[in-house]
């Protein structure tokens, strides 16, 4: 379960990078339909901490501990909420390149994750 | 590349341009706009990332490897100091991150030859081991591309 959500996480974090990078190459700031994606991408980070919280309730261990494990899990949800937030307050193509920046660091804490609980 | 973007701030309108004035807290030159926001952003992810990893490993495992987890913590010092004064703005704070990134930048070109002279000196990996290789390199990208940055809004200062 934490496994597919990484990877789901990890894919879409990726895209979001994709769509924003293309938004900054066409001269575009971040628009209504960016911060959607935004959303969907936080969400599914929220819902792998909660999972990952679960299953550590559950008695179940990651392979190089606990608190690690659980600051990342807390750093990839609030990853691309940060970002989206910087990039209101700047409406240039430089708020979309900071949202993909932090679409590629999500993907790259998912990678760590995934060693992190030993998949 | 650089022409391009201030082309697009003014192409924005009068309504992003007023914006952009009326968060100029106290005549402070803005350093949070445009590429500066990126950096921000990336010095932001190395504040958290460095500081709570090196809290984490010198809480827990100081004896492990001193050297490489204390450096771990001055690089995150670092990081918080310059990331304060590029959110803080003005010609002062932009002087002080000036000089940090090139400390920063030294830190880093020492402390990554270091580490691949002497790796016995470092039992553990810390933040600026080869060159920031742990980090996608960031961490020896940011400092050039900062400092860049900052001689750069200098030059813009009188029209903000």
């Amino acid at each position: 379960m934490l496994i597919a959500l990484t990877v789901a996480t990890a894919v879409a974090a990726l895209l979001l990078a994709l769509w924003c990078g293309f938004a900054a190459y066409r001269d575009q700031p971040t628009k209504d339909w960016h911060f959607i994606g935004m959303a969907a991408v936080t969400l599914l980070a929220v819902v792998q901490l909660v999972v990952g919280v679960v299953q550590l309730a559950r008695g179940e261990r990651p392979e190089q501990g606990t608190t690690i494990f659980v600051a990342y899990l807390i750093g990839a949800a609030a990853c691309v909420p940060a970002a989206g937030f910087l990039s209101l307050a700047e409406r240039t193509r430089w708020g979309s390149i900071t949202v993909a920046a932090a679409g590629v660091v999500l993907a790259v804490l998912q990678v760590r994750v995934y060693d992190i609980w030993g998949g | 590349m650089t022409s391009e973007t201030e082309a697009a701030g003014t192409a924005d309108g009068t309504g992003a341009a007023a914006e952009r004035k009326g968060t100029t807290t106290g005549g402070r030159t803005r350093l949070i706009k445009g590429p500066g926001l990126l950096l921000v952003w990336l010095y932001g992810v190395m504040v958290v990332g460095a500081l709570s990893r090196s809290v984490y490993q010198i809480s827990t495992e100081f004896g492990h490897a001193p050297l490489a987890y204390s450096l771990s913590l001055l690089a995150a010092l670092v990081y918080a100091f310059i990331t304060y004064t590029l959110v803080r703005g003005g010609e002062t704070a932009r002087r002080a991150a000036l000089a940090c990134c090139a400390a920063e930048l030294a830190g880093v070109v020492v402390v990554g030859a270091w580490t691949l002279i002497e790796p016995s000196a470092f039992p553990d990996t810390t933040v600026w081991s080869g060159f920031g290789r742990g980090y996608l390199f960031i961490p020896v990208l940011l400092p050039v591309t900062a400092l860049f940055w900052l001689r750069r809004s200098r030059t813009e200062q009188p029209a903000a």
